[in-house]
């Protein structure tokens, strides 16, 4: 006698289908004796480890958001950054990001990552549309600065493999870099962060670096620590399961 | 333009049959190139971008080598008239100004260059205004024979002609010293000039403009909050049927 019982999640294929149906028939033909066997196919687990390295002096930087999500960008270069990107680049806070409807699954790391440190998250998944990944994180003395990546296929990797980037700046184009007092949410001022006027180019774009008061801008309540240079970030991510 | 373009698509076909009457294999061919470059700035402008296909000794710059005289031309001025004849003086599969004037800040463009068989090196550059002599630019990156996509990240580059005086003049004229505009605005008038000397006349990794906060004096004609850039500047993405 044979019993078979299918997880009918929708993420399963129809060719995944045939082919435990056929399995069941060839079971079925084999069965000659009154065992009983049950067939339960487990929806493979997706586990990702990643780690990241502040390589900045003094820009701590806000948790890191990482998403799984299908084929998509969750920003381009000269396209309008979306409101959860814009809460993200402007005040550190990725809550809105990580709901995006986009995402399949989705973590953030603890806190804040300090210049010099590293932070190592865990994401998982049974969606096997879940095949493309992205992270964010805000420079937190800077007016709208991120640095991350998007939509990078990691449909490939196999457990243990790893890959690697060095990431550079952007600029959310939402916020003027005025690097004003009050302005600028990091230790540094303490000011207003995510504000919803959009008083700068608004689009997405490469970050040209903070000025700061001992270069030249008068009104910048950012030093010379806080100055940076690509990349700004490395991050690694491998896959565990 | 046009009647470069046939007169090349000429040149290929003719070499395709003889390619396949001597060898009778595919390994000596031409390809179909669709190139889109990416403007990853947010406050500089591109002048006409110039592409070519060429021979692996070809090179319209190098670095730690003097600019030529058509190379100097488009640093410093955006004009691309001389480094089209020398391209086609040495049979190379030239584009010309795909974005039809400026590639703006954010933007991209997306043209199609076929190859020769004999033009297995690609190079590419372009003006960034404003600049007194600043260029991006990719000096003979090797076209791939496997087809797929890949992305080339751009730097600035300093074409070692002109003082970087940072003063918005109209000088583009090659030889004449200031900035010909400043397209994204920005700018202000009036400054002193940051230096008035280049002391090194090699092609050299641009340091990047200072520019201040000043609008009616200071040192410089550029807004350091606005004009200045980190590398990379351009993003090049090759795909290669």
């Amino acid at each position: 006698m044979l019993t078979l019982s299918l997880v009918t999640k929708s993420s399963l294929s129809k060719s995944k289908l045939t082919l435990i149906a056929t399995l069941a028939l060839l079971l079925s033909a084999c069965n000659d004796n009154d065992n009983s066997v049950v067939v339960t196919p487990v929806p493979a687990e997706y586990s990702y480890s990643i780690t990241i390295t502040n390589l900045t002096y003094a820009q701590p930087l806000s948790p890191l958001g990482v998403i799984l999500h299908s084929d998509n960008k969750m920003w381009i270069v000269g396209d309008a950054s979306s409101l959860s990107l814009e809460k993200l680049a402007e005040g550190g806070d990725n809550t809105d990001f990580l709901v995006d409807t986009n995402a399949l699954a989705s973590n953030s790391s603890e806190g804040v990552i300090l210049p010099g440190t590293m932070s190592t998250i865990s994401i998982s998944t049974t969606d096997r549309m879940a095949t493309y990944f992205t992270a964010a994180t805000m420079l937190v003395n800077t007016n709208d600065a991120f640095s991350g990546l998007t939509g990078i296929d990691i449909s490939t990797m196999a457990v243990d493999d790893t890959e690697s980037w060095n990431l550079n700046v952007y600029d959310a184009g939402t916020e003027l870099n005025s690097e004003a007092a009050g302005t600028i949410p990091g230790p540094v001022d303490g000011g207003t962060g995510f504000d919803a006027t959009r008083d700068d180019v608004d689009f997405v774009g490469y970050h040209s670096g903070v000025v700061s008061q001992d270069d030249g801008l008068s009104s910048s309540v950012l030093t010379q620590a806080h100055r940076f240079d690509n990349p700004a970030i490395k991050l690694t991510i491998t896959r565990t399961q | 333009m046009n009647t470069n373009i046939k007169t090349n698509l000429k040149k290929i076909n003719t070499l395709l049959s003889v390619s396949a009457l001597i060898f009778a294999s595919s390994q000596v061919r031409a390809q179909d190139l669709s190139i889109t470059v990416t403007n990853l700035t947010q406050g500089l402008h591109f002048t006409p971008i110039i592409t070519a296909a060429h021979a692996s000794d070809d090179h319209i710059f190098m670095v730690g080598s003097t600019a030529t005289a058509e190379l100097q031309a488009m640093a410093e001025g955006g004009d691309i008239s001389g480094l089209v004849t020398m391209l086609s003086n040495a049979d190379a599969d030239t584009n010309e100004n795909p974005a039809g004037g400026f590639l703006a800040p954010g933007m991209s463009t997306t043209y199609t260059l076929t190859n020769e068989a004999a033009n297995t090196h690609l190079s590419m550059t372009t003006m960034i205004l404003p600049s007194n002599d600043g260029f991006v630019g990719l000096d003979g990156w090797e076209i791939p024979t496997e087809a797929g996509t890949y992305t080339i990240m751009l730097n600035a580059y300093d074409a070692g002609t002109e003082a970087n005086n940072e003063l918005i003049n109209g000088g583009g004229t090659p030889g004449v010293l200031g900035i010909p505009g400043a397209p994204s605005g920005g700018s202000g008038t009036n400054g002193s000039g940051v230096t008035d000397t280049e002391s090194n006349t090699m092609i050299h990794i641009h340091r990047g403009t200072i520019g201040d906060d000043d609008t009616s004096g200071g040192t410089s004609d550029l807004n350091s909050s606005i004009h200045r850039w980190l590398n990379p500047v351009a993003k090049l993405t090759v795909s290669i049927q």
